[in-house]
This record gives C-alpha cells, sequence and structure tokens, in this order.
C-alpha cells in the first residue's frame, strides 16, 4: 500500500496537489518528486501543496519539499504550501525554511497569492 | 532501575516503522507527553534512517542495531551501523542561508534540536554509534 497518496485538482491556473499519507525517505518523497515533475513537464507553473493530511514527514521529506521548490522556481513557476500542519510548520520553522515557502491556511487566499 | 530492548534490522528502510513502533511504546513506558513521544520518534527515525543509508551504504549484509535503555526519568536509545564512521563536525549548517535551499543535510540537526543530548562515535567493536538521550521533563 502506498504510503503517500496525491490526488491533483486545479483551481484555475493553479494545480493543486493534495497529499494525505507520509512524505518519507524512499517511496512517498519520490511520489511527490513525479507528481510535480508531470505538472512542470505539461506545463503548469503554479504549484500548492495542500499538505493537511501529511500524517507524518522526516528530513527528506521536508528536502522534498525544497527540492520541488527549487525545480519549480528554475523552471519559471511558483510552488507554495497550503495547510501546513503544526508538525511540519515546526520542522520548517527549525530549519528556518519558513524564511523560504510562502504559506498559507486558507486555499482561495493562496490560489489568489500566484502572480 | 534500568531496563533494555534491543532490536536489529537489516538495512532495509522497510523496516523503519518497525523501529518507530517500538520508540512509541517505549515512550508510551515512560510517561512522555505526546509531543515529545512524537520528537523522539522522529529523532530515532532520523537516526536508523542515517545508520542505513550513510552507515552500511543500504548493504544488505549489514545490520543497524537499535537499544533503547529505559531509566524512570531517562530515555537513551543506541543506534549502531557497520560502516566507517564520519566526522560530524564537518556537516554543514541547513540553516546557513547559503545552504537553506540544499535538499539534504536536515536529518542529525532534527536530532540535535528534539534530543537532550547527540553523541557519534566510533564503536568498540566496529562501525558507528549514535547515542540519542531524553530526559522527561518534570512536571
Amino acid at each position: 500500500m502506498a504510503q503517500l497518496n496525491i490526488k491533483e485538482r486545479d483551481a484555475g491556473d493553479v494545480s493543486i496537489l493534495d497529499l494525505s499519507g507520509k512524505v518519507t525517505i524512499g517511496e512517498g518523497s519520490v511520489q511527490l518528486r513525479e507528481a510535480v515533475r508531470r505538472l512542470l513537464d505539461s506545463g503548469k507553473k503554479k504549484i500548492l501543496l495542500n499538505l493537511g493530511d501529511v500524517s507524518y514527514v522526516d528530513s527528506s521529506g521536508i528536502g522534498e519539499l525544497v527540492s520541488s521548490y527549487t525545480t519549480t522556481n528554475n523552471g519559471g513557476g511558483q510552488l507554495k504550501l497550503l495547510n501546513l500542519t503544526k508538525k511540519i510548520q515546526d520542522l520548517l520553522m527549525i530549519t528556518k525554511l519558513l524564511t523560504v515557502f510562502e504559506t498559507y491556511d486558507n486555499e482561495e487566499a493562496a490560489v489568489s497569492s500566484f502572480k | 532501575m534500568k531496563e533494555t530492548i534491543e532490536l536489529s534490522i537489516d538495512s532495509n528502510l522497510e523496516f523503519v516503522d518497525m523501529v518507530g513502533s517500538v520508540t512509541k511504546n517505549v515512550t508510551t513506558k515512560l510517561g512522555f507527553d505526546d509531543e515529545d513521544a512524537s520528537w523522539i520518534e522522529l529523532a530515532v527515525h532520523e537516526a536508523v534512517i542515517n545508520a542505513i543509508t550513510h552507515g552500511n551504504r543500504n548493504a544488505a549484509d549489514k545490520q543497524v542495531e537499535v537499544r533503547y535503555e529505559v531509566e524512570p526519568e531517562c530515555l537513551t536509545v543506541f543506534v549502531r551501523d557497520y560502516g566507517a564512521g564520519f566526522d560530524v563536525s564537518r556537516l554543514p549548517d541547513p540553516t546557513n542561508k547559503d545552504n537553506l535551499l540544499n535538499p539534504n543535510g536536515r536529518g542529525i540537526f532534527y536530532m540535535r534540536t528534539f534530543m537532550d543530548e547527540v553523541e557519534h562515535s566510533l564503536h568498540p567493536e566496529g562501525g558507528s554509534l549514535v547515542r540519542l538521550t531524553k530526559h522527561r521533563r518534570s512536571a
């Protein structure tokens, strides 16, 4: 059974990935990487990761968020985070990554923020 | 009085969750609150993953050994691999602005953040050892 489930939907020209489960070393991180890569390859440049249902994340999962952010930016796109759980917020804060990511707890505001 | 729980796993990431289950049981036994328990579990998780991927380089013939020493007010977890060890002092600081976008290098930082003590050493019988200690907070 996959540890991470990813559902894709659109809100206008913003692609939203609803993540559910674990983003950890191995399968979870790879799935996230591939999902973001698929969006970028199809020309989607506005990506919102909904993390509200992520039950567990480790340093590799955090690293995959960073990689996704970098890859998207390098491709001329934007990647933002929605509905951070307290744990993810803490892990990002501890490693000063809250200064890197734009984060939102409201989907409408997140979608509107994309230029 | 000290109680000890030991387990040994193959260098296979599929077994990391099992170690996590043991960690959760141990922290419950010691009466850590939910938040501390979840951070301890993550610290041990990171140590085990480092042992598998960096220490043993995913070698099928190398084990990772985890030992929990449970004392009334303190939990110590030892994670041993059979690798050559490394110089922890040479690890880059992941919070340095030049390293923020590095996809790797946060595991040990998290371990040090969530545990009271983290010590890396060479095991006297070969391989390397990390000791993680967490004291139970006074009520």
